[in-house]
C-alpha cells in the first residue's frame, strides 16, 4: 500500500445498557487516498472494538445510511476522506437533533412520521388505466420537480437546520422538499391536501432562512429553494381563498 | 416475547418486498401485512441500480425479441415459460411506476425514454438518468405509505423462519435498536432479501447483501437453484467495486486497453462500431464483456492502478451536455472516488461481483417447495436469469414478480386458517441466536473469519474456474464453519448490536457460499458466467442442461441434485453477439 499513514479518531460512544450519558474514546487508524472516514470506522469496529456502532450500507453514496457529524459538520462518512483531515484529529459524532440510540446510531423515527405526513404520493382525483400507457410530461414539467425527487433522506439537512434543533415540530428540509416534489409534479392534483401543513406553523413558515441546509446536502436538492418557493405558494394561498369560491391554489 | 401477528409478512424492504406488499394492499385491501426490513426500506440496495429496467416499449421492439435476449443471454437455463410470463408483464410495470411517479427520463414529446444495454437487440431499458434503482425504490417506498394495511418493522432483524406442520407461518426477528425478540406469526410468508454479493471480496453491494434470506429458507429444506452462477459485471471501480453502471456504454461509451485498443473486437463482439449497435463490442453481454477483461489481463494489456488492474471506459466523446443529463450520478462517483472529471478522463474500470443469478428455487408463480413461503427478486430463482442475466432485466424482475408473489400470498393466505402458537419453535430459534452472543470460550474474531470467505471466494468462483480451485474453497468453506462455532463477540450488549447480526449474516452467508461454491465444483461444463478452464471447458447440454439444487446438509456439504429446465419454444442453439449475431435477431424476427 502506498501512502500509508495514521490518523487519531475520536467517537462518541453511548450505550444505553450502561451509559448515563456519552462520551468520547479515540482510537488510531491507518489510511492511505482512498480510506473513506467510513472505512476508517469500519477498521475500528473489525480490529480495534467490535461493539462500535454505527450504520452504513451502499458506501457509494445513494442510500443515506451513513450520515455523521464529522468534525462538527453533518456529512455522508462514505463520501468524506480521512485524508482531508490529516495531520489533524478526527472528531466522530452522531447526528444532530436526533435522539441518539447507540454510539453513533440515531433514531430516524421522527423522520419518517414527518415523511409520512407530507403525503409523498401522487394524488389522483381520477387514477388512468395502466392500459392507456404512460402520462405525458415534457422535460421542462419534469424540470420543475426533478431536483428535489433526489432527495436520499440522509437527514443531514435536520442536523444543519437551527429551526429543528430549537423545535422539532418543524417539518424540516428533507420533508418539505419531498412535499414541494409531488406538489410540483405536473401528474399530481394533491396540492390542495398539501397546503394546510405548509401553511401551519410546523410547515414552511418554521424556516428562518439559514440556508444551512442546502449547503449539506450531498445531493444538491437545494430544500431551502423548496421552502422559498412554498413560502410564495403559501402566501398566494392566504390571499386566493379569499378571492375564489373554492379557495387555495389548486382551483 | 412480543407478538405481531398478521395475514403476510413480508422479509425485505427493497423493490421487490414493497412492490408485493402494495400487490397485497390494492389486491386485498382486508389482510394485514407486515413489511419486515433490517434497513428502513429506502437504505436497501434497490437503490443503487442504475441503468434501468426492461420493458418492449417502441415500434420495432416485440415480446419475442426480450424473450430470445433473455432465453440466449442465459445460455438457455432459463425457464421459457417464465420467460414469456415475466416479457409479456415488464412494461405494464414501468407504466404503473410512471403513474406512481417515477420520474423516468422523457423525450421532448413528453413520452418515456429507453436505452440501448448490453445484449438485448434493440433499446427497450427505461431508464431515470442513472439512477433508476433510486427513483424505483423511493417511488415505491413512498407510494407504500398511502395503504393503511401495510405496517413496518423498519430495523427488524429477520433471523428465521418458523415452519409449523410442513407450513411456514412466520418469522422470528430482533428488533435491532433493543435486542428484543419478536414473533411474528403469518398466514403467507414473502422473502424479498436480495442478493448475496458479499460472500466475495470485491463487490457492487451494499453491506447488508449478506444472503440472510437464501439462508434461512435453506436451512429449512428449500433448495438453492443455479448458485454457481454469479455475475461479474464488467465496469466497477477497482478496489471498492463501485457500481459504473452498463448505462454508459448503452449511451456510447468506449472500453480500451492500456493501448487505447477497443480490445473486445478480439473476443467475438466486433465489427468496431461508433454509435452504441445492440449486441455488438461493449453492449455484448456481461459475461463475455468480464471474460475479455480477464484474457486482457492475461495478455498483460491491462493498466495497472494501486488499487489493481484496470482497463479504461472512455466517455468523453459523449460531451458534457449528454453526460450531465442522462448519467450524472456517474459523474458524481467518478469525481468522489477517482478525483477525475469523466468528461475529460478516461475512468479506470474492472470486474467485480455483481448479481446472484441463482436463488431460493421457486416456481413461475414464485411459490418455494416449503408451503406458504413465496420468494421474488434477486434472492429467489423464478428461473428467469438462466446462466447470465441481461443488464435491465433485474429491476423489472422486481416489479413483475414482486406483484405476483404479492398477490399469490395473499391468495395462499385467505385460504388458511389462523397460525397455531408457534412459541416452540421461536424459542430455539431465540435460544440458537442468543448462544452467539453469551459464548464466552470463544477465540475467532468475526473480521477474520468474513475475509477468509470472500478472499476463498473471489479465489476459487471467479470468472474463470478450476476443479483445483473451486476444491480449494470448498475446503477452505468447510473449516470456516468450525471457526464460526468458535467466535468470540467484543459486544455483549443487546441494544443495537451490530456484531452480533453481523455474526448471525455471516452464518447465512457461509451456507450460501458453500452452496455456490459445491454446485460450481460439480457442474462440469462451461455455461454463461461459470468458465472453466479445465477440460470442462464446453457447454454439455447433454449433462448440463439442468438446473442445480443445493440442499443443505447442516455441516456437511449441500447435497447436490439437478432438475429439468422448462424449454418449451426455443431449442438451445449457439450464443452469438457481434456481426455473428445479425442472422440470430433476423431470425427471432421472422
Amino acid at each position: 500500500m502506498p501512502d500509508r499513514r495514521e490518523i487519531d479518531i475520536e467517537v462518541m460512544r453511548y450505550n444505553p445498557e450502561t451509559d448515563s450519558e456519552p462520551h468520547m474514546q479515540t482510537f488510531r487508524v491507518p489510511f492511505d487516498e482512498d480510506t473513506s472516514v467510513l472505512m476508517g470506522l469500519q477498521y475500528i469496529k473489525d480490529h480495534l472494538d467490535g461493539s462500535l456502532t454505527f450504520r452504513w450500507s451502499c458506501r457509494m453514496a445513494v442510500c443515506g445510511s451513513c450520515g455523521k457529524m464529522v468534525n462538527g459538520v453533518p456529512k455522508l462518512s462514505c463520501k468524506a476522506f480521512l485524508r482531508a483531515y490529516y495531520p489533524g484529529k478526527l472528531r466522530i459524532e452522531p447526528l444532530e437533533h436526533f435522539p441518539i440510540v447507540r454510539d453513533l446510531a440515531v433514531d430516524q423515527t421522527d423522520f419518517l412520521e414527518k415523511l409520512e405526513a407530507v403525503k409523498p404520493w401522487i394524488i389522483r382525483k381520477e387514477e388512468k388505466p395502466l392500459s392507456e400507457g404512460t402520462y405525458l410530461q415534457t422535460p421542462e414539467e419534469m424540470a420543475d420537480y426533478q431536483q428535489f425527487s433526489s432527495c436520499i433522506n440522509c437527514l443531514l439537512c435536520y442536523s444543519a437546520c437551527p429551526q429543528y434543533g430549537l423545535d422539532n415540530a418543524f417539518t424540516g428540509p428533507a420533508a418539505l422538499s419531498l412535499l414541494h416534489r409531488y406538489n410540483a409534479d405536473s401528474r399530481d392534483e394533491g396540492k390542495s391536501e398539501r397546503m394546510p401543513l405548509v401553511n401551519s406553523e410546523e410547515g414552511v413558515w418554521g424556516c428562518t432562512l439559514v440556508g444551512y441546509c442546502s449547503e449539506v446536502c450531498p445531493k444538491q436538492v437545494d430544500p431551502a429553494a423548496a421552502v422559498n418557493r412554498n413560502k410564495v405558494n403559501s402566501t398566494m394561498d392566504y390571499f386566493l381563498r379569499f378571492l375564489t369560491p373554492r379557495g387555495g391554489v389548486d382551483s | 416475547m412480543q407478538v405481531v401477528s398478521t395475514d403476510v409478512a413480508i422479509i425485505g424492504g427493497g423493490g421487490a418486498g414493497l412492490r408485493a406488499a402494495i400487490a397485497i394492499a390494492e389486491s386485498a385491501p382486508e389482510l394485514k401485512v407486515s413489511l419486515v426490513s433490517k434497513v428502513v426500506p429506502m437504505r436497501s440496495h434497490t437503490v443503487a441500480a442504475e441503468g434501468g429496467s426492461a420493458g418492449v416499449t417502441t415500434d420495432v421492439d416485440t415480446l419475442d425479441l426480450h424473450f430470445h435476449d433473455t432465453v440466449a443471454g442465459g445460455d438457455w437455463l432459463c425457464d421459457q415459460e417464465v420467460v414469456d410470463y415475466f416479457v409479456e408483464h415488464c412494461t405494464e410495470e414501468m407504466v404503473q411506476l410512471e403513474h406512481w411517479g417515477c420520474p423516468w427520463s422523457r423525450q421532448e414529446s413528453g413520452h418515456t425514454s429507453v436505452r440501448n444495454f448490453g445484449g438485448m437487440s434493440t433499446a427497450r431499458t427505461w431508464f431515470a438518468a442513472d439512477k433508476t434503482g433510486f427513483h424505483m425504490l423511493h417511488t415505491l417506498f413512498q407510494t407504500s405509505m398511502k395503504y393503511p394495511s401495510i405496517s413496518r418493522l423498519d430495523e427488524y432483524f429477520a433471523c428465521d423462519l418458523l415452519v409449523d406442520d410442513g407450513r411456514c407461518q412466520g418469522l422470528l426477528a430482533i428488533e435491532v435498536a433493543t435486542g428484543d425478540f419478536v414473533r411474528v406469526e403469518a398466514r403467507a410468508v414473502i422473502m424479498a432479501t436480495g442478493g448475496a454479493g458479499r460472500v466475495f471480496r470485491q463487490n457492487t453491494n451494499a453491506g447488508i447483501l449478506t444472503g440472510d434470506g437464501m439462508g434461512m429458507a435453506y436451512r429449512h429444506g428449500v433448495a438453492l437453484r443455479d448458485m454457481e452462477f454469479v455475475q461479474y459485471h464488467p465496469t466497477t471501480l477497482p478496489g471498492s467495486g463501485i457500481l459504473i453502471t452498463e448505462g454508459c456504454r448503452g449511451e456510447g461509451g468506449y472500453l480500451t486497453n492500456k493501448d487505447g485498443y477497443r480490445y473486445l473486437q478480439d473476443y467475438a463482439l466486433g465489427p468496431v462500431v461508433t454509435e452504441p449497435t445492440p449486441k455488438t463490442m461493449e453492449l455484448g453481454p456481461r459475461d463475455r464483456l468480464s471474460q475479455a477483461f480477464w484474457h486482457e489481463q492475461q495478455k498483460g494489456r491491462t493498466i495497472d492502478t494501486p488499487l489493481g488492474p484496470a482497463v479504461h471506459l472512455e466517455l468523453m466523446h459523449l460531451g458534457q451536455k449528454k453526460l450531465a443529463e442522462r448519467l450524472p450520478f456517474i459523474m458524481e462517483l467518478s469525481k468522489t472516488f477517482l478525483g477525475i472529471d469523466a468528461a475529460s478522463q478516461a475512468i479506470p474500470v474492472c470486474p467485480s461481483v455483481h448479481y446472484t443469478m441463482g436463488g431460493i428455487a421457486a416456481d413461475g408463480t414464485t411459490a418455494t417447495a416449503l408451503p406458504g413461503l413465496f420468494a421474488c427478486g434477486e434472492c429467489s430463482s423464478v428461473g428467469i436469469h438462466g446462466a447470465n442475466r441481461l443488464g435491465s432485466n433485474s429491476l423489472a424482475e422486481l416489479a413483475v414478480f414482486g406483484k405476483l408473489a404479492g398477490e399469490n400470498a395473499a391468495a395462499f393466505a385467505r385460504e388458511q386458517a389462523p397460525t397455531r402458537s408457534l412459541e416452540r419453535a421461536a424459542s430455539e430459534s431465540e435460544a440458537s441466536a442468543l448462544a452467539i452472543l453469551s459464548r464466552q470460550d470463544g477465540t475467532e474474531r468475526l473480521a477474520s473469519i468474513r475475509d477468509d470467505m470472500t478472499q476463498a471466494m473471489s479465489d476459487g468462483i471467479g470468472i474463470y474456474r478450476t476443479a483445483d480451485g473451486m476444491q480449494a474453497t470448498c475446503d477452505v468453506l468447510d473449516g470456516l464453519v468450525d471457526r464460526l462455532a468458535h467466535v468470540r463477540l467484543d459486544d455483549s450488549n443487546r441494544a443495537f448490536n451490530t456484531e452480533w447480526l453481523g455474526a448471525i449474516e455471516l452464518g447465512f452467508s457461509l451456507d450460501v457460499a458453500r452452496a455456490m461454491a459445491y454446485s460450481a465444483l460439480n457442474r462440469r461444463e462451461s455455461r454463461g458466467a461459470h468458465v472453466r478452464l479445465d477440460e470442462y471447458d464446453g457447454r454439455d447440454d447433454q449433462q448440463f442442461l439442468r438446473h442445480t439444487l443445493a440442499v443443505f446438509e447442516a455441516d456437511a456439504p449441500p447435497r447436490i441434485e439437478y432438475s429439468n429446465v422448462n424449454i418449451t419454444r426455443l431449442p438451445p442453439a449457439e450464443r452469438v453477439y457481434g456481426a455473428a449475431a445479425k442472422t440470430t435477431g433476423d431470425l427471432a424476427n421472422a
